[in-house]
């Protein structure tokens, strides 16, 4: 790996960030944007939950990770701290695991 | 200010900051792992940890060294990286506008514009407290992400995330944090069509690509509508000492 690349990688990512960050800063947008830009989180994060659920490269599988994000939810529905919801993911497919499932 | 000085007294900070540490602490343990990963893919441990320094996207930095060591060109290893690095683009649209402060504060910012600190941002309630929760989250991950690198490039050797089921306590994670997204109608819908496109388009585009299509979920918010179904309260100026927050004393 060269160094071009790693710098080149960090302009980039850094330009993202920056590019969403500063051009709108303070400008005052329209109604319909607005109303979009509040639900980026909603549609994004519920998108990463699926993905992280169930994609492995780019198959889709039901492996134990459903049965830990699964008690997730209900922890999260029971409001239970973060903690616990994390503690729970992890130790439920973990648990699976030393269980045969994988 | 004052008002933002009040906030980190708060008690109803408390359960941020300690959901904060705790997404640290796990991501700390995937940094580990990618520093090991790193290295083992032919990267310098000054490398793997310039990377997370400034690079500072988790899932850019792993699909660009794990293309690299699978023996990938550069090109396509920037490509794939910079498609997930996207993503941030798009949260920083809206953290743009709700972080202020002079030109050296708001560049920071930007570079802790990331999934997990725009998350726990947006799960407050008021402006204040989106701030507060901006800024522990994103210090916390970027120390977390950082020290574990410096390890795990130091160690060589991988503790393996799956057996302690570690990679269910991300999406685990996600959950608690779009929650409060889902209280309206169209944060509801905007979740289901985001995460149906995203699954639908994993066997067939790229990795990391269907994370920015299922963006396009947001445009459940195009119609107008009689209530403001804003999850996300909009920042409003507040003067010192006019700020009310909640907390009973």
């Amino acid at each position: 790996m060269s160094w071009t690349f790693v710098f080149v990688l960090a302009a980039g990512a850094f330009a993202c960030k920056a590019v969403g960050f500063f051009l709108l800063a303070g400008r005052q947008l329209p109604a319909v944007v607005e109303r979009c830009l509040a639900l980026i989180p909603a549609a994004v994060i519920a998108a990463l939950v699926a993905k992280d659920t169930f994609a492995a490269g780019q198959h889709l599988e039901i492996d134990p990770r459903v049965a830990g994000v699964g008690v997730s939810v209900v922890a999260v529905w029971r409001r239970a701290p973060f903690v616990v919801v994390v503690v729970l993911a992890a130790g439920v497919t973990a648990g699976a695991r030393q269980l045969g499932w994988s | 200010m004052s008002a933002d000085r009040h906030i980190w007294r708060s008690r109803t900070l408390r359960p941020v900051v300690t959901a904060s540490v705790t997404l640290g602490a796990a991501v700390g343990v995937f940094a580990i792992s990618f520093g090991v990963g790193s290295v083992s893919a032919g990267a310098s441990v000054a490398q793997t940890c310039v990377m997370s320094l400034l690079v500072f996207t988790g899932a850019s930095q792993l699909s660009a060294v794990s293309v690299l060591g699978a023996g990938g060109s550069p090109v396509s290893a920037l490509g794939g990286a910079l498609v997930l690095a996207a993503r941030n683009g798009v949260y920083a649209l809206s953290m743009g506008r709700r972080i202020d402060g002079r030109l050296p504060v708001r560049l920071v910012a930007a570079q802790l514009t990331i999934d997990e600190s725009t998350a726990m941002s947006m799960g407050q309630d008021d402006p204040t407290a989106q701030r507060a929760a901006f800024w522990i989250t994103g210090l916390s991950v970027y120390l977390f992400w950082n020290a574990g690198t410096l390890i795990g490039a130091l160690l060589g050797s991988a503790i393996d995330p799956v057996t302690f089921g570690l990679d269910a306590a991300f999406p685990a994670a996600y959950v608690a944090m779009v929650w409060p997204q889902l209280r309206t109608a169209r944060g509801r819908t905007a979740a289901f069509l985001g995460s149906a496109t995203c699954l639908v388009l994993v066997p067939i585009l790229p990795v990391g690509v269907p994370i920015l299509c299922a963006a396009l979920a947001v445009l459940v918010g195009v119609p107008p509508d009689h209530r403001v179904p804003t999850a996300a309260p909009r920042r409003t100026r507040e003067r010192s000492g006019e700020h009310s927050d909640g907390e009973p004393s």
